[in-house]
């Protein structure tokens, strides 16, 4: 057994946390080994660790057998262990060549030598076969060769360790088959990968094994040929986990939230939205999936109000909410749960009853007259922190920012649920919550659902999309692909529809 | 646990503008001595100029103290000016033009219309607030719809301002000496000789009063109405607040205006206050900067603003007597300027020990949705 | 308006246009790396208050003395900024605050510091600053010879090269993409192993020397002596010709001469007809206003570093 890598008994505190409780990995060498847990099971700050970034308060590294000490990035670089992060680390308005040497700058002199690097760039791009363009701004380039050179600036630094952060958050079932195979090639030509994920299906398809983490401990290091799904879930959650959502039989009533024909350009003046179409019955939830980048995000501001609508109308309820301000679409009957909860959904500044009162603060009984009525506004928190079970350390006093993800989007889900609006889009419900989080929130989605509402569901992940939505629309460039229903469809087909590959008739 | 790691955390913030008070004396009195000169004279100069009591000689003087209301009072306004606008999120360099030109519409006012007091004083300080407000309206267009920072655009405005003002004392209101138009009537004047008598011959004048009511305002504006609400809210976060479907770009026009009104009532008290005649200026007067000062170190909150007002007050109304004793006034304008960059390190520290409790918030969030106390540090 | 008078305006123009040109550059080197500095108008006047005093201290006993008084502003220049480096680098301070502070500083403290040392609320008057020189060949050129080698303050071929330096170690050299890389996005430099903090120090720093160097030239050719109104506002000017200029060394050069012409126009209105009737008020705000209208016509187009003003952490990731 060569260990290329060992971390050994690898313990990190944070104010009040541990993040690392005594973690032991053993990777070998070219092998490709996955580490799995939930978020915040310590898996990042563990990589964090090995890549530099933070230093351990106790245990012990060894690279190539040899204890090491990594203080910072180069010098991990140095020892040939190399990072392709989750969120790309890409300055925008330099060139794929210019990123890639940002830190190790070949020079004549005093002036930058950027032929000799792009030649270089373009050698390691061939050898591995990762295709990207060397003279290219990162602003104009896919995703997908924004990730490769991600990946070739640690090559270019001859990096012998890769660590993967998430590598296929934001890639096409296809595109994620890609990597896959890079990831392989790397192997071949004497690579060890680090591949650090929460999505069982793909440790399955390319690890050899798989270490998992929950809550800061090791709970075991497995190898992925005889580990089933199931088995590896039950070790990343500490139960067994049911993969799909209890949900009651689906019976729609009629249309109360129209789209039509709608055009709407995004902050670079192109047409994001394309003659899009689409309707929300009673009763039903509709998953909206696709690809990052397909006119998603333009779609939810044009329906709430954020984003000017170019053509097209937006009705609900018969109301022709198209034109009307924010507020106004909300008395309407819009219900809104954002995607970026900490941005958009909350005021992270103001207390908790504040925040539960931030549409309604207007009006009586919150208001007379232009001023406040804090008890009123106060009893009112104490209600919904009731019924919707949100934890927060002082009550409704508690500053918002102090409050957990989950309870903040709790939070958020009460405030709306108890406007009772007539349709409610709701994005990203479960980002960055864990398995129980996610459990509770989809248990209400669907409450909400058999309470006759019309829900449009907007999310990244294929299985939340499928395992929540009666209807599922598919957004491509703009445009809807294909609508069909949730249990005749899988993950390829929707993965064939978010490329562009195929179209059902809608 | 968490609660009281909490409390800790809310009384240290209110401690940070009384330590940087602190650093600022010491510092100042560093100074003092580098250049040769004895502190305690300093000091001695200091609590004379608050309380009227001259410790190292004896003696009561009410002089002091109505000196010291009038120093302090157009920065107290200025400071609520910049504390307003602040708490929406925006920069108002600009209480200085807007002073200016509350000023001149004093002026105007104080000089064109003929009335009794009851209403002449009322109307002039209208006048001011008016001037001030939409002077301060334009930042806040800019900013709503361009998106322009207001910043530099302010700074900018208080020039022109300087030279519209200079404009219209030579030209409209005929300045015989190039300084000063004629003499306001007593209908407009904010000066009381009983005032003066009672505190021994100073300038002290009925301006106080708008000034307090000014602080209440500010304080029930942001605190107890709906309309404050929004205006903390979009100066938290625009986003969010516009996602509540709060009008931003209202709120950001309407928060610059009511800023600059509260300057152009400086100007207005200033004007028929401690003068009694509009003047040409030959540069800006600097309570503008001042304004920024007290904002800061008050916290941007109405006790606060009050409280540093009076402070920096004292440091500029006791200057003459420091300058008797040796030691040149400037000292103050160190001192204060000392205290500000005190204040705004402390903001930082304060900044990154909260980054440093929410990202571990936010970790131990991600882990669980049970929480207890004890994980919610 | 005749030729002769714009040959005439030039060389004035130059002399205003310069200090805005090098204090506009520091603006570049400090907002490329990340670090927005609003206190480029207290720099100036540290500097200023420098070079005005070292200048008249000096001038009895060497020619050389207001070459001197450039080198005591660029210092002077270089250790006030430390403190906006330190405040908002180290401290995490909002750098809008403490640039602001800063300014106020400056005023309280050069004045201070007049009153110690010259005990009155300015410097004493210096007899000459810098002179004027005249190039021997490059002036015999036809009409560019005129106006730009003949009687021109050295200062003005000081920030050409200045423009042409910044340039080629902005873009060409690698501790230039580091530089941009910080201020565009600090936690991709940082992956790679470049050390923000010290980026960005030097950055502020070489936009002290700069500014610095700036006020310094302002008082020594355009004025006798230092007071807190030397410098009036030249250093928001100078901001507004990196908004205006793109953050670009060439874009600043434009700006910068841009402003020194509308300076001087008040000099010359009663010289150019249909401007001879506006009141004088008029040319002295004319800066100010046309300062605002770019900030307003090239706001919506703003190419600024993407993360300047941002408060960089490197625990966040």
């Amino acid at each position: 057994m060569a260990y290329i890598i060992e971390m050994l008994d690898i313990v990190k505190d944070f104010p009040g946390i541990r993040a690392n409780d005594n973690v032991t990995l053993q990777v070998e060498q070219g092998s490709i080994h996955a580490l799995l847990g939930e978020n915040g099971a310590g898996k990042s700050t563990l990589m964090s660790i090995l890549f530099g970034l933070y230093t351990p308060d106790s245990g012990s590294i060894r690279i190539r057998g040899e204890d090491v000490r990594i203080a910072d990035p180069n010098v991990a670089n140095e020892l040939g262990i190399g990072m392709v992060h989750q969120h790309f680390k890409l300055v925008h308005n330099f060139t794929v060549t210019e990123n890639i040497i940002l830190g190790l700058e070949p020079h004549k002199g005093l002036v930058l030598d950027i032929r000799h690097a792009a030649a270089k760039v373009a050698e390691l791009s061939k050898l591995y076969g990762l295709d990207v363009d060397p003279y290219a701004k990162i602003e104009d380039i896919s995703v997908g060769m924004q990730q490769r050179v991600e990946i070739l600036k640690m090559l270019y630094r001859d990096a012998e360790m890769l660590i993967f952060d998430e590598p296929t958050a934001v890639l096409t079932p296809q595109e994620i088959h890609e990597l896959m195979g890079i990831m392989r090639r790397l192997v071949e030509e004497g690579k060890t990968i680090i591949l650090i994920t929460h999505k069982l299906k793909e440790i399955k398809e390319v690890a050899d094994t798989c270490t998992v983490l929950r809550r800061g401990k090791l709970i075991g290091t497995v190898p992925v040929a005889g580990t089933s799904e199931a088995r590896m879930a039950e070790m990343m959650v500490g139960r067994e986990v049911s993969f799909t959502v209890d949900k009651g039989p689906y019976s729609p009533g009629d249309v109360v939230l129209e789209i039509k024909d709608l055009c709407v350009r995004n902050n670079k003046n192109l047409m994001a939205v394309k003659s899009l179409d689409l309707q929300i019955r009673r009763g039903e939830i509709l998953g909206l999936c696709g690809i990052d980048g397909n006119g998603q995000t333009e779609f939810i501001q044009a329906l709430t109000g954020l984003a000017k609508i170019e053509s097209g109308s937006v009705i609900i309820n018969g109301h022709d909410i198209t034109h009307l301000p924010v507020r106004q679409r909300l008395d309407r009957g819009l219900g809104h749960i954002p995607e970026d909860r900490q941005r958009f959904g909350l005021i992270l500044d103001f207390k908790l009853d504040e925040n539960l009162v931030i549409h309604s603060y207007g009006q009586p009984p919150y208001s007379h007259y232009g001023v406040l009525d804090f008890s009123a506004i106060r009893k009112n928190a104490d209600r919904l922190i009731k019924e919707f079970d949100v934890r927060a350390g002082r009550g409704p006093a508690t500053f918002a920012r102090s409050m957990s993800g989950g309870n903040q989007q709790k939070a958020i889900l009460a405030r709306e649920i108890d406007r009772s609006p007539e349709a409610f889009i709701i994005a990203q419900p479960t980002r960055g919550l864990d398995v129980g989080a996610i459990e509770y929130i989809h248990k209400r989605i669907v409450a909400e659902r058999d309470k006759g509402k019309a829900i449009l569901l907007i999310s990244l992940e294929l299985d939340e999309i499928l395992d929540v939505s009666d209807r599922i629309a598919v957004i491509y460039g703009g445009e809807i692909v294909g609508v069909v229903d949730a249990d005749k469809t899988d993950e390829n087909e929707l993965g064939l529809m978010m490329s562009g590959s195929i179209r059902k008739a809608v | 646990m968490a609660s009281t790691i909490d409390k800790v955390a809310r009384r240290r913030k209110v401690l940070v503008p009384f330590v940087a008070v602190a650093l600022g004396f010491i510092l100042g009195s560093i100074v003092v001595l580098l250049t040769g000169k004895n502190p305690l004279l300093m000091f001695n100069a200091i609590i004379r100029g608050l309380t009227g009591i001259d410790i190292a000689r004896g003696g009561f003087n009410p002089r002091h103290i109505g000196e010291l209301v009038i120093q302090a009072m157009p920065i107290i306004l200025t400071g609520l000016s910049v504390g307003f606008a602040f708490r929406t999120g925006l920069f108002n360099i600009g209480a200085e033009g807007q002073l200016m030109l509350g000023s001149l519409a004093a002026t105007a006012v104080a000089l064109t219309v003929k009335a009794p007091a009851f209403i002449h004083i009322p109307l002039i300080m209208v006048a001011g607030m008016g001037a001030g407000a939409a002077w301060g309206a334009i930042p806040g267009f800019l900013k709503a719809r361009f998106n322009v920072h207001e910043v530099v655009v302010t700074i900018m405005l208080n020039y022109t301002a300087l030279h519209i003002n200079n404009w219209a004392i030579l030209n409209v209101f005929k300045s015989v000496d190039r300084v000063k138009t004629a003499e306001f009537p007593a209908s407009a004047l904010l000066k009381d000789q009983w005032l003066a008598d009672l505190t021994n011959g100073s300038r002290l004048n009925w301006g106080f009063i708008p000034v307090i009511l000014a602080v209440i305002a500010f304080w029930f504006i942001l605190e107890k109405t709906t309309f404050g609400f929004s205006l903390r809210a979009v100066g938290f976060n625009k986003d969010g607040a516009k996602y509540a479907g709060m009008k931003v770009n209202r709120n950001i026009v309407m928060s610059m205006v009511i800023a600059g009104a509260f300057a152009g009532l400086a100007g207005a008290i200033i004007t028929t206050g401690t003068f009694s005649f509009g003047r040409t200026l030959s540069a800006a007067e600097g309570y503008g900067f001042d304004g920024i000062a007290v904002a800061l170190v008050g916290m941007t909150q109405a006790p606060g603003i009050l409280l540093a007002g009076l402070l920096f007050g004292v440091l500029k109304s006791a200057g003459p007597l420091m300058q008797s004793a040796g030691i040149p006034r400037e000292i103050g304008g160190i001192i204060q300027a000392s205290i500000v960059m005190f204040v705004a390190m402390k903001l930082g520290i304060e900044r990154i020990l909260d980054f440093a409790k929410g990202k571990l918030a936010r970790k131990t969030a991600e882990t669980t949705m049970d929480d207890t106390e004890e994980a919610r540090v | 308006m005749s030729i002769s008078l714009i040959l005439e305006m030039f060389p004035i123009a130059l002399m205003f246009a310069a200090p805005l040109v090098i204090a506009a550059l520091g603006g570049l080197f400090s907002e490329r790396s990340g670090i927005v500095n609003i206190a480029l108008e207290g720099i100036m006047m540290v500097g200023a208050f420098a070079g005005a005093s070292v200048t008249v201290v000096l001038e009895p006993l060497t020619p050389l003395a207001p070459w001197l008084g450039l080198l005591a502003g660029i210092s002077a220049g270089m250790l006030f900024s430390l403190l906006h480096a330190f405040a908002s680098i180290n401290l995490k301070a909002d750098q809008v605050i403490s640039g602001t502070a800063l300014n106020i500083l400056a005023g309280g403290m050069t004045v201070y510091l007049c009153q110690i040392l010259f005990n009155q609320q300015r410097t004493r008057a210096f007899s000459s600053g810098l002179r004027k020189i005249t190039v021997p060949l490059l002036e015999k050129i036809p009409i560019i010879g005129r106006i730009l080698f003949r009687e021109i303050y050295p200062t003005f071929y000081v920030a050409m090269a200045l423009v042409v330096l910044t340039w080629f170690v902005v873009f060409k050299t690698p501790f230039g993409l580091r530089l941009r890389s910080c201020g565009e996005h600090p936690q991709a430099a940082a992956s790679m192993g470049i050390n923000v903090y010290a980026i960005r120090y030097a950055g502020v720093i070489i936009s002290g020397a700069l500014a610095g160097l700036a006020g310094a030239t302002m008082v020594l050719t355009q004025d006798i002596q230092y007071t807190v109104s030397s410098v009036h506002g030249a250093g928001f000017i100078a901001l507004a010709s990196l908004v205006f200029g793109k953050w670009n060394p060439w874009g600043v050069l434009g700006a910068g001469l841009f402003f020194g012409f509308a300076q001087i126009l008040s000099y010359y209105a009663k010289d150019i007809k249909f401007l001879a009737s506006l009141p004088q008020e008029v040319f002295y705000m004319l800066p100010y206003v046309l300062t605002i209208v770019a900030l307003v016509v090239f706001a919506g187009k703003s190419v600024g570093p993407k993360a300047a003003g941002e408060i960089y952490d490197q625990g966040k990731r």
